[in-house]
Protein backbone atom coordinates (compact mmCIF):
# COMPACT_ATOMS: atom_id res chain seq x y z
CA UNK A 1 0.00 0.00 0.00
CA UNK A 2 2.64 2.34 1.07
CA UNK A 3 4.34 2.03 -2.53
CA UNK A 4 1.23 2.63 -4.50
CA UNK A 5 0.69 5.71 -2.16
CA UNK A 6 3.85 7.14 -2.65
CA UNK A 7 4.24 6.35 -6.47
CA UNK A 8 0.90 7.70 -6.83
CA UNK A 9 1.14 10.83 -5.29
CA UNK A 10 4.79 11.37 -7.24
CA UNK A 11 2.99 10.76 -10.44
CA UNK A 12 0.15 12.81 -9.78
CA UNK A 13 1.98 15.91 -8.26
CA UNK A 14 4.42 15.75 -10.93
CA UNK A 15 1.87 16.05 -13.22
CA UNK A 16 -0.23 18.68 -11.40
CA UNK A 17 3.10 20.71 -11.06
CA UNK A 18 3.18 20.86 -14.84
CA UNK A 19 -0.03 21.97 -15.39
CA UNK A 20 -0.17 24.66 -12.49
CA UNK A 21 3.32 25.77 -14.08
CA UNK A 22 1.79 26.46 -17.93
CA UNK A 23 -1.03 27.87 -16.96
CA UNK A 24 1.23 30.62 -14.44
CA UNK A 25 3.30 30.70 -17.11
CA UNK A 26 0.81 32.04 -19.22
CA UNK A 27 -1.43 33.62 -17.24
CA UNK A 28 -0.21 34.35 -13.45
CA UNK A 29 3.85 35.17 -14.60
CA UNK A 30 3.63 37.99 -16.97
CA UNK A 31 1.93 39.78 -13.95
CA UNK A 32 4.38 39.09 -11.52
CA UNK A 33 6.74 40.47 -14.02
CA UNK A 34 5.53 43.72 -14.68
CA UNK A 35 4.34 44.01 -10.50
CA UNK A 36 8.55 43.37 -10.16
CA UNK A 37 8.75 46.84 -12.67
CA UNK A 38 7.15 48.63 -9.91
CA UNK A 39 9.22 46.73 -7.13
CA UNK A 40 12.54 47.50 -8.34
CA UNK A 41 11.23 51.24 -9.32
CA UNK A 42 11.74 50.92 -12.84
CA UNK A 43 7.99 51.83 -13.14
CA UNK A 44 6.43 54.33 -10.30
CA UNK A 45 2.48 54.46 -9.89
CA UNK A 46 1.97 57.95 -8.38
CA UNK A 47 4.59 59.44 -10.17
CA UNK A 48 6.08 63.11 -8.97
CA UNK A 49 3.42 64.71 -10.98
CA UNK A 50 0.78 63.28 -8.49
CA UNK A 51 -0.67 61.32 -11.42
CA UNK A 52 -2.40 57.89 -10.42
CA UNK A 53 -2.16 56.73 -14.00
CA UNK A 54 0.29 54.52 -15.46
CA UNK A 55 0.70 52.66 -18.47
CA UNK A 56 -0.71 49.05 -18.61
CA UNK A 57 2.63 47.79 -20.73
CA UNK A 58 3.28 43.87 -19.52
CA UNK A 59 6.50 42.29 -19.95
CA UNK A 60 6.76 39.40 -21.98
CA UNK A 61 8.28 36.48 -19.98
CA UNK A 62 11.28 36.36 -21.97
CA UNK A 63 13.63 33.56 -22.52
CA UNK A 64 14.82 33.50 -19.07
CA UNK A 65 14.81 29.83 -19.24
CA UNK A 66 16.53 28.92 -16.01
CA UNK A 67 14.44 31.56 -13.88
CA UNK A 68 11.00 29.85 -15.35
CA UNK A 69 12.43 26.17 -14.95
CA UNK A 70 12.99 27.03 -11.19
CA UNK A 71 8.75 27.70 -11.69
CA UNK A 72 8.22 24.78 -13.17
CA UNK A 73 10.44 22.51 -10.92
CA UNK A 74 9.42 24.12 -7.45
CA UNK A 75 5.57 23.71 -8.96
CA UNK A 76 6.52 19.82 -9.26
CA UNK A 77 7.58 19.57 -5.44
CA UNK A 78 5.26 21.75 -3.96
CA UNK A 79 1.99 19.72 -6.11
CA UNK A 80 4.16 16.05 -5.04
CA UNK A 81 4.15 17.55 -1.34
CA UNK A 82 0.33 18.05 -1.72
CA UNK A 83 -0.89 14.97 -3.38
CA UNK A 84 1.51 12.95 -0.92
CA UNK A 85 -1.14 14.94 2.02
CA UNK A 86 -3.98 14.62 -0.03
CA UNK A 87 -3.75 10.78 -1.03
CA UNK A 88 -2.76 9.78 2.36
CA UNK A 89 -6.17 11.59 3.70
CA UNK A 90 -8.08 10.14 0.11
CA UNK A 91 -6.55 6.79 1.36
CA UNK A 92 -7.12 7.16 5.06
CA UNK A 93 -10.78 7.93 4.29
CA UNK A 94 -11.32 4.69 1.99
CA UNK A 95 -9.99 2.58 4.55
CA UNK A 96 -13.56 4.16 6.48
CA UNK A 97 -15.46 2.86 3.13
CA UNK A 98 -15.28 5.51 1.13
CA UNK A 99 -14.42 4.43 -2.42
CA UNK A 100 -11.78 6.37 -4.47
CA UNK A 101 -12.85 7.10 -7.95
CA UNK A 102 -11.11 9.48 -10.02
CA UNK A 103 -14.34 11.92 -9.98
CA UNK A 104 -14.74 11.95 -6.39
CA UNK A 105 -10.87 12.46 -6.60
CA UNK A 106 -11.80 15.88 -8.14
CA UNK A 107 -14.15 16.77 -5.18
CA UNK A 108 -11.58 16.19 -3.06
CA UNK A 109 -8.60 18.32 -5.06
CA UNK A 110 -11.31 20.73 -5.27
CA UNK A 111 -11.89 20.60 -1.37
CA UNK A 112 -7.98 20.92 -1.17
CA UNK A 113 -8.40 24.15 -2.82
CA UNK A 114 -10.63 25.56 -0.71
CA UNK A 115 -8.36 24.87 1.98
CA UNK A 116 -5.15 25.79 1.12
CA UNK A 117 -5.70 28.42 -1.26
CA UNK A 118 -8.79 29.96 -1.18
CA UNK A 119 -9.38 30.41 3.04
CA UNK A 120 -6.09 31.24 3.69
CA UNK A 121 -6.27 33.29 0.19
CA UNK A 122 -9.57 35.72 2.44
CA UNK A 123 -6.97 37.06 4.48
CA UNK A 124 -3.76 37.10 3.00
CA UNK A 125 -4.60 37.35 -0.68
CA UNK A 126 -1.45 36.19 -2.86
CA UNK A 127 0.79 39.56 -3.36
CA UNK A 128 3.22 41.00 -6.23
CA UNK A 129 6.90 40.30 -5.29
CA UNK A 130 7.29 44.42 -3.49
CA UNK A 131 4.45 44.32 -1.81
CA UNK A 132 4.82 45.26 1.91
CA UNK A 133 3.27 42.87 4.51
CA UNK A 134 3.72 42.56 8.12
CA UNK A 135 5.93 39.91 10.60
CA UNK A 136 6.24 36.51 8.79
CA UNK A 137 5.65 34.51 11.62
CA UNK A 138 2.99 35.46 12.78
CA UNK A 139 1.01 35.23 9.41
CA UNK A 140 2.51 31.56 8.62
CA UNK A 141 1.49 30.54 11.55
CA UNK A 142 -2.39 32.03 10.88
CA UNK A 143 -1.72 30.71 7.26
CA UNK A 144 -0.88 26.63 8.97
CA UNK A 145 -3.80 27.16 11.60
CA UNK A 146 -6.29 28.49 9.09
CA UNK A 147 -5.19 25.69 6.72
CA UNK A 148 -5.97 22.98 9.35
CA UNK A 149 -8.96 24.45 11.00
CA UNK A 150 -10.10 24.55 7.19
CA UNK A 151 -9.53 20.90 6.05
CA UNK A 152 -11.28 19.89 9.70
CA UNK A 153 -14.38 22.17 8.52
CA UNK A 154 -14.69 20.38 5.06
CA UNK A 155 -14.38 16.86 6.31
CA UNK A 156 -17.01 17.29 8.51
CA UNK A 157 -18.97 18.11 5.87
CA UNK A 158 -18.07 15.39 3.77
CA UNK A 159 -18.20 12.75 6.49
CA UNK A 160 -19.86 13.96 10.00
CA UNK A 161 -22.66 12.10 10.66
CA UNK A 162 -26.25 14.36 11.57
CA UNK A 163 -25.74 17.87 12.88
CA UNK A 164 -21.97 17.41 13.58
CA UNK A 165 -21.62 18.58 10.10
CA UNK A 166 -22.91 22.00 11.20
CA UNK A 167 -19.73 22.84 13.37
CA UNK A 168 -18.17 23.15 10.15
CA UNK A 169 -19.55 27.24 10.32
CA UNK A 170 -17.72 28.52 13.18
CA UNK A 171 -14.75 26.43 12.23
CA UNK A 172 -14.74 27.69 8.75
CA UNK A 173 -15.37 31.32 10.53
CA UNK A 174 -12.85 31.24 13.18
CA UNK A 175 -9.77 31.88 11.39
CA UNK A 176 -11.30 35.10 9.62
CA UNK A 177 -12.86 36.35 12.96
CA UNK A 178 -9.58 36.30 14.85
CA UNK A 179 -8.52 37.97 11.45
CA UNK A 180 -5.01 37.44 9.56
CA UNK A 181 -2.23 39.58 10.88
CA UNK A 182 -1.87 42.87 8.69
CA UNK A 183 -0.34 46.21 9.05
CA UNK A 184 -1.44 49.77 9.89
CA UNK A 185 -0.25 51.09 6.65
CA UNK A 186 -0.88 50.58 2.77
CA UNK A 187 1.83 51.18 1.13
CA UNK A 188 0.42 50.55 -2.48
CA UNK A 189 3.71 49.76 -4.44
CA UNK A 190 2.12 48.52 -7.59
CA UNK A 191 -1.31 49.94 -9.08
CA UNK A 192 -4.42 47.95 -7.22
CA UNK A 193 -5.79 46.81 -10.61
CA UNK A 194 -2.67 44.84 -11.54
CA UNK A 195 -2.49 43.45 -7.60
CA UNK A 196 -5.89 42.50 -7.75
CA UNK A 197 -5.79 40.65 -11.22
CA UNK A 198 -2.46 38.87 -10.17
CA UNK A 199 -4.83 37.61 -6.94
CA UNK A 200 -7.21 36.47 -8.94
CA UNK A 201 -5.39 35.06 -11.52
CA UNK A 202 -3.15 33.00 -8.55
CA UNK A 203 -6.30 31.75 -7.66
CA UNK A 204 -7.70 31.11 -11.03
CA UNK A 205 -4.53 28.62 -11.95
CA UNK A 206 -4.01 26.80 -8.36
CA UNK A 207 -7.70 26.13 -8.58
CA UNK A 208 -7.36 23.99 -11.88
CA UNK A 209 -3.48 22.60 -10.39
CA UNK A 210 -5.36 21.23 -7.47
CA UNK A 211 -8.91 19.63 -9.14
CA UNK A 212 -5.88 18.34 -11.71
CA UNK A 213 -4.03 16.76 -8.49
CA UNK A 214 -7.19 15.63 -6.75
CA UNK A 215 -8.08 13.93 -10.11
CA UNK A 216 -4.72 12.32 -10.86
CA UNK A 217 -3.81 11.20 -7.55
CA UNK A 218 -7.17 8.76 -7.27
CA UNK A 219 -6.88 7.83 -10.81
CA UNK A 220 -2.96 6.78 -10.57
CA UNK A 221 -4.15 5.03 -6.84
CA UNK A 222 -7.24 3.39 -8.85
CA UNK A 223 -4.49 1.86 -11.29
CA UNK A 224 -1.90 0.60 -8.84
CA UNK A 225 -4.19 -0.83 -6.93
CA UNK A 226 -5.95 -2.71 -9.53
CA UNK A 227 -2.34 -3.83 -10.66
CA UNK B 1 -5.98 -15.60 16.69
CA UNK B 2 -4.06 -16.10 14.03
CA UNK B 3 -6.61 -14.08 11.70
CA UNK B 4 -6.45 -11.34 14.66
CA UNK B 5 -2.91 -10.78 14.56
CA UNK B 6 -2.34 -10.52 10.80
CA UNK B 7 -5.06 -7.87 10.77
CA UNK B 8 -3.53 -5.60 13.44
CA UNK B 9 -0.18 -6.11 11.51
CA UNK B 10 -1.45 -5.03 8.28
CA UNK B 11 -3.67 -1.81 10.14
CA UNK B 12 0.30 -0.67 11.50
CA UNK B 13 1.45 -0.83 8.44
CA UNK B 14 -1.04 1.04 6.68
CA UNK B 15 -1.22 4.11 9.60
CA UNK B 16 3.21 3.52 9.05
CA UNK B 17 2.77 3.97 5.09
CA UNK B 18 0.19 7.49 5.83
CA UNK B 19 2.34 8.60 8.50
CA UNK B 20 5.55 8.25 6.08
CA UNK B 21 2.95 10.05 2.65
CA UNK B 22 2.11 12.80 5.16
CA UNK B 23 5.69 13.65 6.50
CA UNK B 24 7.02 13.37 3.28
CA UNK B 25 4.98 15.60 2.13
CA UNK B 26 5.11 18.04 4.80
CA UNK B 27 8.94 17.99 4.35
CA UNK B 28 8.55 18.88 0.62
CA UNK B 29 6.21 21.71 1.21
CA UNK B 30 9.14 23.06 3.83
CA UNK B 31 11.74 22.96 1.45
CA UNK B 32 9.33 24.37 -1.52
CA UNK B 33 6.90 27.17 0.18
CA UNK B 34 8.86 28.16 3.91
CA UNK B 35 12.18 27.56 3.58
CA UNK B 36 14.45 30.85 4.13
CA UNK B 37 17.71 29.48 2.86
CA UNK B 38 18.32 32.25 -0.64
CA UNK B 39 19.31 29.92 -2.76
CA UNK B 40 15.78 27.92 -1.95
CA UNK B 41 14.02 31.48 -1.41
CA UNK B 42 15.38 32.85 -4.65
CA UNK B 43 14.76 29.81 -7.01
CA UNK B 44 11.25 28.95 -5.59
CA UNK B 45 10.44 32.96 -5.67
CA UNK B 46 7.55 33.20 -8.35
CA UNK B 47 6.15 29.73 -7.54
CA UNK B 48 6.22 31.10 -3.89
CA UNK B 49 4.25 34.62 -5.38
CA UNK B 50 1.74 32.29 -7.33
CA UNK B 51 0.62 29.93 -4.95
CA UNK B 52 0.90 32.65 -2.00
CA UNK B 53 2.93 31.25 0.52
CA UNK B 54 3.69 33.25 3.07
CA UNK B 55 7.52 33.22 2.93
CA UNK B 56 8.35 36.65 3.30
Amino acid sequence: MTKNLLTSAVLAGVAAGLIAALLQLTFVIPHLMEGELYETGERIHFATDGSTQSDRIQPSIGTDFARHGMTLAFNMITYTGYGLILLALMVFANSKGHVITPRNGLIWGIAGFIAVQLAPGIGQPPVLPGAIGSEVGPRQAWWAMTIIVTAIALALIAFGKGWTALLSVPLLLAPHLIGAPYLDTYFGVAPPELSARFAALSFGTALAGWSSLGFLCAWFWTKADAA
Amino acid sequence: MTTNTATIERSDSSAMGLAIAMLAGVFLLMASGIAQATVLHDAAHDQRHAMAFPCH
